[in-house]
């Protein structure tokens, strides 16, 4: 009872990067390009961001979106939203399911473009009772702006990084005033003028070293008890909490189908040219690197396109590859793995913790393959780039290439 | 047509009707809910089922660790062993019948050290006192081939292949909704404040009024002991016992493949690793005493202690994502058994102390506390079968909505998706909504469907659950 079909290249996720991938790939005349999105709309997260700032003629999140929209339709992609691929039966066949039934779609090059999504409260391990009134960012953005729900009176941000700052935004647009945003980190991690904003214009207090130790009310939230670095505790009323930031990728696909993840990212672990582990099979975009801002992975979806493209031409896929790894306070690397002979794009890291100029040493089976001291600081939820010019040097070989920062111990 | 021959009501403000019902449950939990059921096979009784939450299984049956249990660690000889037994045959083959989700995985009660290890043949005798006998002792090597992810150091088990993970939710949801069918009338936030004898009847004040009824069954869970005061007896008192859990993402689901039990001792039955029948895995729970009915916050130190022993049991499962984290609390008193027991010259009977096992056993609790209502003298005509319920499937052992091609032909709302890690249909939701007990709150819904109760929690689905909930209440109610 499955319809059967085949595609050339199929697209997994409507987003900027997916269909910034259809579009590099339509209209390179790469066949039959298809998108699948499981909404019912296009556009992916950008759809629900109503603020500026997207690309660079900083349009507003939906503006972008229909850009893309409207780039892959116009060079010949197919779009097909309310598709959800539910599995993956076969090493480039997918299952999905939408209002015309079951199908099973195999394609000679499948792209996984799924996005992300923040971490919501469970997952933070953040205790305390269960009651309405808690929301991620992205909840909240879709409320409000696609939605028009009412969300409460009085709320505390977790997080203040750039994400927790267009929540607040959001809050303001649907009357809820803010208590204060909360981070766990000593500074925020913003730029200086959004955070000067916040506190200054709109006096929203930014209490640092941080964290949520409790929810409190049954029913609806009645307030947060917060726990100081130095284990003060403190009360907050408050009926809404924002949980913003802590992205993770939406990776299900991905280990349905079998893919190997890195632990970093727990993305699909992928090298320069956004190939996954398995032949034929790319992945782009924040289901690797949650979370990067939409012009980042719409241009990821561009140089994936030529990469697909040259593999549905010469058929070639790598036959090994390295591992990357990074050490503590560096959270993960992305793309994860290297290629030999194929410097790509650079790489992005992010910190866990501040380092204001940290010295990046890259080595592998101990020798040293690069070393530089990064004038602007690593700064925790914000994007850290390493060029990738010491890449030949690396011995295809060899063991997994390390990433550290020099000073500190390599635990391995 | 008499009350009994038409469904029932399902009520949430207002005053109860004038009438006199024949039967009042207090309670709505998984145990009320079978009473009533068990009630409403008798044609001809006006019977209520009544809770103060707005909606079914608000209390201890919708937290819980969702074990269908065979009874073989319970006290031999006691009631709770009985009933447990009895309960366990009684719920599968109704949930068999129902659409329940239940699959019969196994348990597997691991030793870590040698004194674990010298106390599995106790249990094992244990077990066959208890009338099962299935149960056998394994070594680490079959253990470890049948739970290769398990940390290291297991030295043995005891294999208990009757135990099965089931669908609490649903359980309760299909007695009640059975129940209504019947012909009970259910009054949701309706909370029993006072019970006055009056002339061979009782009347209770609620928060919705007075409701009149001859014969009283008093199943309120945790607040047992108090509604039991209110008739003037001082014979238990609940402790609430808190259990927290860690609900992980379904992609820990491939790390387990049994109930892994640890081995009891004096403190309880100790943390447990168990896949549930949505497809995640559950590890908990704690055990607090505490003494705060409303008690059922998760606490730093409770998550703490879980991932530590869980850390021990399946070290991997520490590195999936974590979807819930949840408490409920055991209505523990100071009796090793449950505290059933009928008043005569009351027309009550009581059921109370229903700790750990009141899901399993909740069918022969009903069919125990309606031979007791008869031994005081109630007149029960002969029973009936119920038209028979199908609920919604929530299971992952047999396809969901989503995975079926019939459906979607049918109707086209079963094809649209709208919580996306959950795989919850429009149609689902709808249905939920128009069904006969529609749910009270968007986490009654969540219960019957599942939507928004998945590894995102809401990022991509809340707001347009929300907003279903609202328009499809609105529908229901107007
Ligand atoms: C709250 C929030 C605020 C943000 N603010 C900004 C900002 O101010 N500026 C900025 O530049 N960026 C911002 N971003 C980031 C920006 O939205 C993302 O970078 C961009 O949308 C990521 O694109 P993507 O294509 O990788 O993933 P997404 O946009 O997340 O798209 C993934 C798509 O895949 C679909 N999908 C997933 N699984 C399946 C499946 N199994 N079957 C079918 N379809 C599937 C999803 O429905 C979704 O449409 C924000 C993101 C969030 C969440
Ligand atoms: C952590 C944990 C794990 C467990 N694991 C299992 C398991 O694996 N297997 C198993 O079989 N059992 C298990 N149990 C036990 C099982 O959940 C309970 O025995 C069962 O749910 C009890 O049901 P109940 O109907 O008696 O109580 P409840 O579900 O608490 O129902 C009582 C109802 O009475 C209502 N009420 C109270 N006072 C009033 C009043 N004055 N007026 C009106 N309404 C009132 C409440 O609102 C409530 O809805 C577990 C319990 C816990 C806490």
């Amino acid at each position: 009872m499955r319809r059967e079909r085949i595609v050339d290249v199929l697209i997994v996720g409507a987003g900027p990067a997916g269909l910034a991938t259809a579009t590099g790939l339509a209209a390179a005349g790469a066949g039959e390009v298809e998108v699948v999105d499981r909404e019912q709309e296009a556009g992916g997260a950008a759809r629900h961001c109503a603020h500026g700032g997207f690309g660079r003629l900083a349009l507003t999140g939906p503006q972008y979106a229909e850009r893309w929209v409207a780039a892959a339709v116009g060079v010949g992609a197919v779009l097909r939203t309310g598709v959800t691929v539910t599995d993956w039966p076969g090493s480039l066949t997918v299952d999905a399911t939408s209002t015309r039934g079951l199908e099973r779609i195999t394609a000679r090059a499948v792209v996984i473009a799924t996005g992300a999504h923040e971490r919501p409260r469970g997952a933070r391990l953040v205790p305390g009772t269960r009651p309405a009134g808690v929301y991620t960012t992205g909840e909240l953005q879709r409320a409000v702006h696609v939605h028009g729900q009412r969300i409460g009176t009085r709320a505390v941000v977790v997080g203040a990084e750039p994400v927790s700052f267009t929540a607040l935004d959001t809050l303001r647009r649907a009357g809820v005033e803010v208590a204060a945003l909360v981070t766990e980190h000593p500074r925020h991690q913003a730029s200086r003028s959004r955070a000067a904003e916040a506190r200054l214009r709109q006096g929203i207090p930014l209490l640092t070293d941080a964290t949520v130790a409790e929810l409190l009310g049954r029913g609806r939230l009645s307030g947060v008890r917060l726990r100081h670095r130095d284990g003060r505790t403190a009360y907050l009323p408050c009926d809404t909490v924002v949980f913003t930031g802590d992205f993770v990728p939406d990776h299900e696909l991905a280990r349905r189908a079998g893919l190997p993840l890195d632990p970093g990212t727990r993305g699909p672990a992928v090298d320069g040219a956004f190939r996954t582990a398995e032949r034929g099979v790319f992945a782009v975009g924040n289901v690797l690197h949650a979370a990067e801002p939409a012009r980042v992975v719409a241009r990821e979806g561009v140089a994936a396109a030529v990469a697909v493209r040259r593999y549905l031409c010469d058929g070639d896929w790598p036959s090994a590859s390295v591992p990357l790894r990074v050490t503590a306070p560096l959270g993960w690397v992305a793309p994860n793995r290297l290629t030999p002979d194929e410097p790509g794009d650079g790489f992005t890291l992010r910190t866990t913790e501040f380092v204001p100029h940290p010295t990046l040493a890259i080595t592998q089976d101990g020798r040293s393959l690069y070393r530089a001291r990064h004038r602007r600081p690593a700064v925790p939820n914000r994007p850290f780039h390493v060029p990738s010019g010491w890449v030949d040097r690396v011995d295809a070989r060899g063991g997994a290439v390390r990433i550290a920062l020099a000073g500190r111990a390599d635990p391995r | 047509m008499t009350a009994a021959e038409s469904a029932g009501r399902v009520l949430r403000s207002g005053p109860p009707p004038g009438t006199t019902y024949d039967v009042t449950v207090i309670g709505a939990g998984v145990v009320g809910a079978a009473v009533a059921r068990e009630l409403a096979r008798h044609r001809g009784l006006r019977i209520a089922l009544i809770d103060a939450a707005n909606d079914v299984g608000e209390g201890t049956s919708k937290a819980n660790t969702a074990i269908l249990h065979t009874g073989f660690d319970a006290v031999p000889g006691s009631l709770e062993s009985r009933l447990v037994r009895e309960g366990q045959r009684l719920l599968a083959a109704y949930a068999a019948e129902s659409g329940i989700p239940v699959e019969p995985v196994g348990a597997l009660l691991v030793a870590w050290d040698e004194e674990q290890l010298a106390a599995l043949p106790t249990l094992l005798d244990k077990a066959v006192r208890n009338g099962y006998r299935e149960a056998r002792i394994i070594s680490p090597d079959r253990l470890r081939a049948r739970e290769p992810h398990l940390g290291p150091g297991a030295l043995g088990a005891l294999d208990v292949p009757g135990e099965s993970i089931i669908c609490p939710w649903t359980t309760t949801l299909a007695y009640a909704t059975q129940a209504v069918r019947g012909g009970v009338d259910l009054h949701l936030d309706c909370r029993v404040l006072r019970v006055d004898p009056s002339g061979g009847r009782h009347e209770l004040t609620t928060s919705r009024g007075a409701l009149r009824t001859r014969y009283l069954v008093n199943a309120a869970g945790l607040h047992a002991d108090t509604v039991d005061r209110l008739l003037g007896h001082d014979d238990f008192t609940v402790t609430p016992r808190r259990g927290q859990l860690i609900v992980f993402d379904k992609f820990a689901r491939g790390l387990v493949n049994h109930i892994l039990l640890p081995v009891p001792t004096a403190l309880g039955k100790g943390v447990l690793v168990a896949p549930t029948v949505y497809g995640n895995v559950l590890l908990g729970p704690t055990a607090e005493e505490l003494d705060d009915k409303t008690a059922t916050a998760s606490t730093a130190e409770g998550i703490a202690l879980l991932r530590e022993k869980g850390r021990r049991i399946l070290p991997e499962l520490l590195d999936e994502e974590v979807t819930a984290v949840y408490a409920g609390l055991r209505a523990a008193t100071e009796h090793d058994d449950y505290r059933v027991s009928a008043h005569k010259e009351q027309r009550y009977v009581t059921v109370g102390g229903i700790r750990s096992t009141g899901l399993t056993a909740s069918l022969a609790i009903a069919a125990h506390v309606t031979e007791l209502l008869t031994a005081t003298g109630l007149d029960l005509p002969a029973a009936r079968e119920l038209p028979p319920v199908r609920m919604p499937n929530l299971g992952e052992a047999s396809p969901r909505p989503y995975r079926r091609a019939d459906l979607i032909a049918a109707d086209p709302a079963y094809g649209t998706i709208v919580c996306h890690c959950e795989r919850v249909t429009r149609g689902e939701i709808r249905d939920a909504l128009a069904a006969t007990i529609p749910p009270g709150s968007p986490d009654g819904l969540r219960r019957r469907t599942r939507a928004r109760g998945g590894r995102c929690q809401g990022f991509h689905c809340g707001a347009q659950v929300r907003e279903l909930y609202e328009e499809g209440g609105e529908s229901v109610s107007g």
